[in-house]
């Protein structure tokens, strides 16, 4: 068995370079919950391995324009610790804290749930729904991307050998906007999604949606951004016909495998179902801010 | 590329160790520092029975690398005694009969006396929530919990 190099740079700089001096063979470990599964499985095909914990932009989450940036090594009890994320994106939040225990909890990071590129990863589609923006480290410097650019296929992702990310960039909230993640798992805990749902909107004085945005997660080979079902809902003021509508939509939308854990027809409803309820939390949320 | 040289502080004592990059905190607990009391249920993260704490979070050893723990805080099922005083959550186990292989009961203690330190009063539905990532294959949870709420209740002094 061949020796793994470890490295645990300071600095975003020696990162990247710690990146590039692998060539494509450094892998990069935030809270490791799936990184060090892969090792142990023998599936993990790296011969250095990138602790970014030491970076401090990677392990704090502050206020920026309103809106909050949040390390890509934050992890989900820290997030659900922060008072001000939870209130302003509640989705976003309560999407990251559904994965696994306690214990994965205290490592479990927004960074590694995107970059591990399962397109059933909980925290992805809240957000995507959520318009977050990652900053991504590379040798030229710095560069920003949607959320929902980076995983392109199953374990695949856009980012270039020597780069990384860096951090997320949740967008500040005006009144009236909600957002909410549901999921559904043959059980109450500890489960991947079957189907995933996320729901960003916003609404004006009047109670019009006037912005939505809707992701779906475990229901193609890649997490979707679906601008058809955000459609639906936008101008409205989301009533029982409208919600059916943004169901049929969300459901028009996927093209899932079928396994034992859920067939072709079974995810294709329950994404239905799961986004108009999803919305129907968002509504309501939205309406009490 | 030699052997990492870690240095930490374990159960409040300062160690040093030796490791190698693939080797997981737990590995290191039990065969470089022979703190055998933390088991290797899954080795994935599923089983929770190698629940220790690092700088006062709850993880599993086994998803953490040796190397990782450098400069850091760990606790583990070791240092919850003080000395021949068992902490009360030890106690109500042994009292309530919480345990039967035992393979799982150092998880358990060190994960209930992580809830119990945020939440001294915590219903019986969050314990059991927190606990949702400690298996038992004796299926002894009904005892487990118990155990756990009555020390809970000992630790309030009611």
């Amino acid at each position: 068995m061949t020796q793994i190099q470890f490295a645990a740079p300071g600095t975003v700089a020696d990162a990247v370079k710690c990146l590039a001096d692998a060539n494509g063979g450094a892998k990069i470990l935030a809270g490791g919950t799936d990184l060090l599964v892969q090792l142990r499985a023998g599936h993990l095909a790296a011969d250095t391995i990138v602790d970014i914990k030491h970076i401090p932009e990677v392990r704090t989450i502050t206020i920026e324009d309103g809106g909050f940036r949040v390390g890509a090594a934050v992890s989900g009890a820290e997030l659900g610790e922060h008072p001000d994320v939870r209130r302003a994106w509640p989705g976003v939040v309560e999407a990251l804290e559904l994965i696994g225990s306690a214990q994965i909890q205290s490592r479990a990071s927004l960074g590694g749930n995107l970059c591990n590129g399962s397109p059933a990863a909980d925290s992805v589609p809240a957000m995507i729904a959520a318009a977050t923006i990652c900053t991504i480290a590379g040798p030229d410097g710095q560069r920003e991307a949607p959320v929902e650019d980076i995983v392109t296929g199953p374990g695949q992702t856009s980012l270039a050998i020597d780069e990384f990310v860096v951090s997320f960039f949740l967008p500040p909230r005006p009144p009236h906007a909600g957002d909410a993640y549901l999921r559904f798992i043959p059980r109450t805990e500890m489960d991947i999604a079957v189907v995933g749902a996320g729901v960003s909107l916003t609404l004006d004085d009047e109670g019009v949606c006037t912005a939505a945005r809707v992701s779906l997660g475990a229901v193609a080979p890649r997490l979707l951004l679906v601008e058809d079902a955000a459609a639906v809902i936008i101008g409205t003021r989301l009533d029982d016909t409208v919600l059916e509508k943004l169901g049929a939509a969300a459901s028009a939308a996927c093209d899932p495998i079928d396994d034992k854990r859920g067939t072709v027809a079974y995810r294709t409803k329950v994404a239905g179902v799961l986004t108009r309820r999803a919305a129907a939390i968002a509504l309501e949320r939205a309406r009490a801010n | 590329m030699g052997k990492h040289h870690v240095s930490a502080t374990v159960n409040g004592d300062p160690v040093e160790f030796l490791c190698e990059t693939r080797q997981t905190l737990l590995d290191v607990l039990r065969d470089e520092l022979n703190l055998t009391g933390s088991k290797e249920g899954c080795g994935s993260g599923d089983c929770g029975a190698c629940s220790v704490m690092v700088d006062n979070r709850l993880v599993c050893a086994c998803l953490v690398l040796g190397v990782e723990a450098e400069g850091r805080n760990i606790e583990t099922i070791e240092g919850v005694a003080q000395g021949e005083k068992l902490h009360p959550l030890q106690k109500t186990f042994l009292e309530d009969a919480a345990l039967q292989c035992g393979v799982c009961t150092p998880g358990v203690i060190v994960a209930a006396k992580a809830l119990l330190e945020r939440n001294p009063d915590p219903t019986e539905t969050e314990a059991r929530y927190w606990l949702a990532g400690n298996l038992c294959r004796c299926t002894g949870y009904d005892k487990i919990i118990k155990a756990v709420m009555n020390a809970a209740e000992e630790m309030r002094g009611a």
